[in-house]
């Protein structure tokens, strides 16, 4: 089984249960919140004054303890990584925000999902925390206009991992996150006992016990790695459905599990020129031209709105394709021919990106489709495999006729569609925002 | 014993909290099997703003249709309560409510400092969830969205959201001691 589920990745009306699973999350979330002291406000302020340091020593354990599982998982080849939300970073207003999240913490005595814990148990204090966050949140609603473009540019990164940032393995990062947690243990430990005056002797020995464990854990993580882009990539199924009309009867739907390779066998995943442009018209989906071809020939000539993505340097978009365009957007990878726009599709479909095709023939297939009239376009003979198979006679990148074709001129073009929009996550639903 | 749970579950004897590393540990499974069956974390701020943008939408549907931040929530035919985190949000009120009722800490009671009066206190606590809420709303996501979600995910900008909350909370609680000791 592969998780997540997709049926589980957002509620809809379409699946009322999924109300109920989410509901079960927030539920068990709640309960060990009260239960372990957070619907009271001065065991909450306490982290702030060292005399008992329950904030730092729950939440740390919470992140260490999903972060290993999450990463053992992930490194099994149970999880797909690409399919869990990870929050986008923005680093200005992510800072300014916190620190005013701080401000409103230390006064308030309460962060929101604590605050639900104590006024749910009939804690006033809580009550009025979250009253006030109503407020808060209108607020920050009215007022968003005036800073919007700070809001939503200054310092923004995409979907950004530790692991990215430093440039080493994700199972090192675990291994240094839970070196530092257990350093932070244990110097809350004797924050405590020097100002909270608190008897550590009393302390469960157990816990010495757990910091082993989770260490040889992270390590075990470490030792177990990510999962490489082939494995990935093998594990990637594409479900077709093939409708079959029958005569004074309910058609006959047949569905096909194929893996990657199977597709590209079959041209499933390659789509003519005149889908390709279609594409642009169709309300239904948000198509991205990605032209994987080098930076002069892309100068030369190129489709118009195509992005130019050097095959070498896919990677470096790939946080960005899977967290930035909305969940209807369908990639459409061209090369010359189809030699390194297959490589590039690999590549994006091993590293996640759904709804990734490939342009049948590549662009001298769309200029042989869109550009027969151009008179400027002379067939370059001598062009060798996956080459641009035309001579230009100036670097004019879109502004040839026939890289933005007519949408009236070719209203009408018959092609067998092949696109099937698969949306597997509305990113603009996940995480707090 | 048996008498006073069947008389009311307001007189249950009051059960202590659990221990933090326990608590943490449980935290983070029910973390972990969130985000490895629907590949969503944990969270609450953000319901708060949907319900808020519900509340609007109802009273007054054009004001939504002229701030864009709420038209991503409502308007046209989106409801600001389809999301996962509205039943993470009513849950956790749920589940917070029974674990107080199992372990006898139902009770009308005002937590605070020794120093202040419960005036003091009630407005302190509707101010810092405004001031909270309005910083949560800007760092897209509160301490569970953004810290534990967030940090375990290994974000980048998590972590810096993070340590600004630890920051700010810091920076600030030696001026308002008062508040709390």
């Amino acid at each position: 089984m592969n998780f997540p589920i997709p049926s589980l990745i957002a509620v809809s009306a379409a699946n009322p249960w999924t109300y109920l699973i989410f509901g079960l999350v927030g539920f068990a979330f709640g309960f060990t919140l009260e239960m372990s002291g957070f619907g009271d406000s001065r065991k909450l302020a306490a982290q702030f004054y060292f005399t008992e340091l329950t904030v730092l020593k729950v939440m740390f354990t919470a992140i260490v303890t999903a972060m290993v599982l999450l990463f053992g998982a992930v490194g099994l080849g149970i999880l797909d990584f690409s399919q869990v939300w990870v929050n986008t970073t923005y680093i200005w207003s992510g800072v300014l925000g916190g620190l005013i999240m701080g401000v409103g913490f230390i006064i308030g005595g309460f962060c929101p999902t604590t605050s639900l814990a104590s006024a749910s148990t009939g804690k006033i204090d809580g009550m009025l925390f979250m009253l006030g966050g109503f407020v808060g949140a209108f607020l920050f609603g009215e007022t968003e206009q005036y800073f919007t473009n700070w809001y939503n540019n200054a310092g923004y990164y995409g979907r950004l991992t530790l692991d990215q940032v430093f440039g080493i393995p994700v199972g090192v990062v675990v291994v240094l996150v839970i070196l530092m947690a257990l350093f932070m243990f244990w110097g809350a430990e004797q924050l405590e006992r020097i100002f909270g005056k608190k008897d550590l002797s009393k302390e469960p020995k157990l816990r010495i016990v757990g910091a082993g464990a989770l260490f040889v854990a992270a390590v075990a993580v470490m030792l177990i790695g990510s999962p490489s882009l082939e494995d990935k990539y093998n594990k990637v199924k594409f479900t077709r459905t093939e409708t079959i009309p029958q005569l004074n009867a309910d058609p006959i739907i047949n569905t096909y599990i194929y893996s990657p390779d199977q597709m590209l066998e079959k041209r499933l995943v390659h789509i003519t020129p005149a889908e390709a442009f279609k594409a642009k018209y169709n309300q239904i989906m948000n198509p991205i031209y990605l032209d994987v071809r080098s930076e002069a020939e892309y100068n030369l000539y190129h489709v118009e709105d195509a992005v130019n993505v050097p095959l070498d340097r896919i990677d470096e978009i790939v946080p960005l394709l899977i967290s930035e365009p909305p969940a209807n957007s369908v990639f459409i990878v061209m090369g010359n021919d189809e030699t390194v726009a297959t490589k590039a599709w690999k590549l994006l479909v091993g590293s996640g990106v759904t709804n990734s095709y490939i342009l049948e023939g590549g662009v001298n297939n769309w200029i042989a489709f869109f550009g027969t009239e151009d008179k400027a376009l002379q067939p370059n003979p001598n062009a060798g495999d996956d080459e641009l198979g035309y001579i230009f006679p100036a670097a004019l990148g879109s502004n040839y006729e026939s890289c933005s074709p007519n949408p009236i001129e070719y209203e009408e073009l018959e092609f067998e569609a092949k696109i099937v929009l698969q949306i597997k996550r509305d990113k603009s639903g996940g995480g707090c925002g | 014993m048996t008498t006073q749970t069947k008389r009311s579950i307001l007189n249950r004897p009051e059960r202590p909290y659990v221990h933090p590393y326990f608590g943490g540990m449980i935290l983070g499974i029910i973390l972990f099997l969130a985000l490895l069956f629907t590949g969503n974390g944990l969270g609450s701020s953000g319901a708060t703003s949907r319900i808020d943008a519900l509340i609007v939408d109802t009273i007054s549907p054009s004001h939504v249709d002229n701030n864009p931040y709420l038209l991503k929530m409502a308007g046209g035919d989106k409801n600001p309560m389809d999301d996962w985190i509205v039943p993470v949000f009513f849950g956790a009120l749920l589940g917070g409510f029974t674990s107080g009722a199992f372990n006898g800490r139902l009770k009308f009671m005002t937590t605070k400092g020794p120093n202040i009066t419960n005036r003091t206190r009630w407005l302190m606590a509707f101010l810092g969830g405004v001031i909270f809420l309005y910083g949560a709303r800007m760092a897209r996501g509160c301490t569970s969205g953004q810290a534990l979600t967030g940090g375990t995910t290994l974000s980048a900008g998590s972590w810096l959201v993070m340590f600004a909350i630890f920051g700010g909370a810091y920076g600030l609680a030696y001026f308002v001691r008062k508040l709390w000791n």
